[in-house]
């Protein structure tokens, strides 16, 4: 807007003389543009994004109307969050503790991987870059359904594992370890992506710069790559851990039927199989993003929003 | 110092004093030899240029100081401690990047207490303000530098380096990226720190006139070789290759025969007139030379100069093909048959400075003893 402003004031200004109305029209012109240009994007946004917002919101406060299956009235029924909330409470967590467990794994494999690619790989960079990017050309439930062939009890992991006697209980399928991995898999270069566009923009002489001043190493690395590439390791973090929390296709496949079952799994029951769960499943939907938003206030207020612009 | 450092995990500072000395350098980068055999020694205090076109290997020759390049072979050494092979962080030597390198997520005062920090030394913070207090940038010390200009920023760069008292400090054409003024400014801003602290200080440039502002000693280098090396009056006063005279400062050369001697003086002809250069100023005695006149060195004259002094030359008649006036002088470009366009510089002392036009018939002349020969061909 203030470039707006000032462009328009010199646009004025430099030619006093000039025909008043055409002038005043063009700068009437060029005040609108940007808000056209807008409009698209704006529609979008009220159609598929408020409207559907607020009719969740509606349909979290319904109640089912008695005798008329698949029919409700809305009552401000607040009442459903908590029923919702102590039938799903373990869901939630579980999502939580999965989805953190999965962007610290993530972190681990993703940062190593990112610095190769931004600063050691020389000329192999953009075949990593295309390995890395690569897993989008095939579906994620194809992908998740290979990580179950993986997986199982006859692939090549467990039955290696079970060879040596180090996997209790026999499986990895139908186990939390197999969510988490599919959940890594799965989100890896969301977390590797932001990492090496970060690591990449530093110009290597700072890096050099640490060297000459005495710093060995790991010092170099500690004090100045790692605070340098922060805004990636935060864009990456908030790119995994968030898509990672709501996520339900991981839990599915890879999961048992209970115990591994995560807050996405229950909503997505809730609503296309449970007769009347609508109201649970718009409340508990509700209820991740509020505690998503919460929880992204205070990451974000401890590590700094300007990191993350 | 060194003794306490070497147990901790920062590895061993190296303590070395004295000159530092560059023994038969050479370093490759494939089949390219970036630097040939070069030896140098730099005494310790002084502030000696490292002068040459890009690729000529002087910034190498700079990493090679600091440690950020190791040489194919050679030695680089401070007083008689060998350097050679140690790391960057090993090295009492610091540097100030042409793109300063400033660390972009720490503010002034953290950037330039980086160094003292490492080191482990007490009150790094009061050596970073006592740093930043010499190079005048005390007030922006809480400021992180993508928020400064790009003096500001070289200035901080400078304190940072100092701020180590390294025995060698590096400069890696820190003022390239600043505009003229301020170029200047930082010239004598530079000039007066390293008189201030004393310390060696190692200044790679392309900009001659930067080099000889600042230096005490001069290195012309050309393709990975010290072409010539002294104080910068020497060097411009009797440059002792083509490539010197060529690149440091102006020079008026033509290749003529040598045809003879007398007394001091060799003589070379060329379009049928005789010149004179003093033997001491000829690093050739036989064969062919370029002959050499710097162009403040010429005098202009509208009419055949009747009063020529016995050691002057004089060529002509020519015709001015260029005046241009800079303020205190005016240059103009004189052809004269037989010998390649020549450069002229006239002081503007009168009031009325320019009485000679484009077109106009000129002879020029000049004392023999300010001339000098060289080489005709570069040697490779």
């Amino acid at each position: 807007m203030t470039a707006l402003a000032s462009a328009t004031q010199h646009a004025t200004g430099s030619h006093p003389a000039a025909d008043q109305p055409d002038e005043a029209r063009a700068v009437g012109a060029r005040k609108i543009t940007p808000y056209l240009l807008l409009i698209p994007g704006l529609a979008w946004l009220v159609l598929f994004f408020i409207v559907p917002m607020v009719q969740l919101a509606v349909v979290s406060l319904e109640s089912k109307f008695p005798g008329y299956p698949g029919y409700y009235y809305l009552d401000l029924a607040v009442w459903n969050y908590r029923d919702a909330l102590s039938e799903f409470w373990p869901h939630i967590i579980r999502s939580f503790v999965f989805a953190g467990v999965a962007t610290i794994l993530a972190f681990i494999i993703g940062y190593p991987l990112a610095y190769a690619m931004a600063f050691k790989a020389g000329k192999w960079r953009n075949v990593m870059m295309i390995l890395v990017i690569a897993p989008f050309f095939t579906s994620f439930i194809l992908r998740t359904i290979a990580w179950r062939q993986i997986l199982a009890d006859e692939g090549p992991v467990a039955s290696t594992l079970n060879a040596l006697h180090l996997l209790p209980g026999g499986h990895i399928t139908e186990t939390w370890v197999a969510v988490v991995a599919g959940l890594t898999y799965n989100f890896l270069p969301f977390m590797t992506l932001p990492i090496y566009s970060s690591l990449e923009r530093i110009d290597p002489k700072i890096i050099e710069a640490g060297g000459d001043l005495y710093a060995n190493g790991f010092t170099t690395f500690h004090k100045v790559t790692l605070p340098m590439s922060m805004p990636g390791v935060l864009a990456g973090t908030l790119m995994t851990f968030i898509p990672a929390s709501g996520d339900y296709v991981n839990a599915e496949l890879l999961g048992s039927d209970i115990s591994t079952k995560m807050v996405g799994n229950a909503i997505e029951s809730q609503f296309f199989r449970v007769p009347g769960g609508y109201p649970t499943a718009a409340a508990l939907s509700f209820t991740l993003m509020a505690i998503i938003l919460v929880m992204l206030f205070a990451y974000t207020r401890k590590f700094g929003t300007e990191n993350l612009l | 110092m060194a003794g306490f450092f070497s147990s901790s995990s920062m590895g061993e500072l190296r303590t070395a004093k004295g000159d530092l000395h560059l023994d038969r350098v050479t370093k490759r980068f494939g089949d390219f030899v970036a630097v040939d055999d070069l030896s140098l020694t730099v005494p310790r205090g002084s502030f000696f240029a490292l002068l040459g076109p890009s690729g000529c290997g002087k910034t190498t020759n700079l990493r090679m100081i600091a440690g950020l390049e190791q040489p194919t072979s050679g030695r680089v050494m401070i007083g008689d401690v060998d350097l050679t092979g140690s790391r960057p962080y090993q090295r009492p030597v610091n540097t100030v990047f042409q793109s300063y390198a400033l660390f972009p997520h720490l503010t002034v005062r953290e950037n330039v207490a980086f160094g003292p920090k490492r080191r482990g030394e007490s009150g790094a913070m009061a050596k970073a303000d006592e740093a930043l207090a010499l190079v005048q940038m005390s007030h922006l010390a809480g400021r992180k530098p993508p928020q400064m200009s790009g003096g500001q920023q070289q200035r901080v760069a400078v304190a940072r380096a100092l701020v180590n008292r390294p025995e060698v400090l590096l400069l890696d054409e820190p003022l390239g990226a600043l505009d003229l003024k301020l170029r200047r400014e930082m010239q004598v801003e530079l000039k007066r720190i390293q008189t201030s602290v004393g310390l060696t200080f190692i200044h790679v440039t392309h900009d001659q006139e930067e080099a000889m502002t600042m230096a005490d000693t001069v290195a012309v280098m050309n393709h990975g070789r010290i072409e010539q090396q002294g104080a910068p009056a020497e060097l411009y006063d009797l440059p002792r290759t083509r490539f010197v005279a060529r690149f440091l400062g102006q020079a008026n050369l033509f290749d003529a025969p040598i045809v003879g001697t007398d007394g001091d003086y060799l003589i070379v002809e060329n379009a049928g007139q005789r010149f004179g250069v003093k033997k001491s100023r000829s690093t050739v005695t036989s064969g062919t030379v370029s002959y050499g006149v710097r162009p403040e060195k010429l005098r202009l004259d509208e009419t055949e100069p009747t009063d020529l002094r016995p050691n002057e030359c004089l060529v002509g008649p020519g015709r001015v093909t260029d005046v241009s006036f800079t303020g205190v002088s005016t240059q103009y470009i004189v052809e004269v048959p037989g010998f390649p366009p020549a450069s002229v510089f006239e002081q503007n002392l009168d009031v009325d400075p320019i009485v000679t036009h484009v077109g106009d018939e000129v002879w020029l002349r000049w004392n023999a003893s300010h001339a000098f020969a060289v080489a005709p061909e570069e040697q490779k």
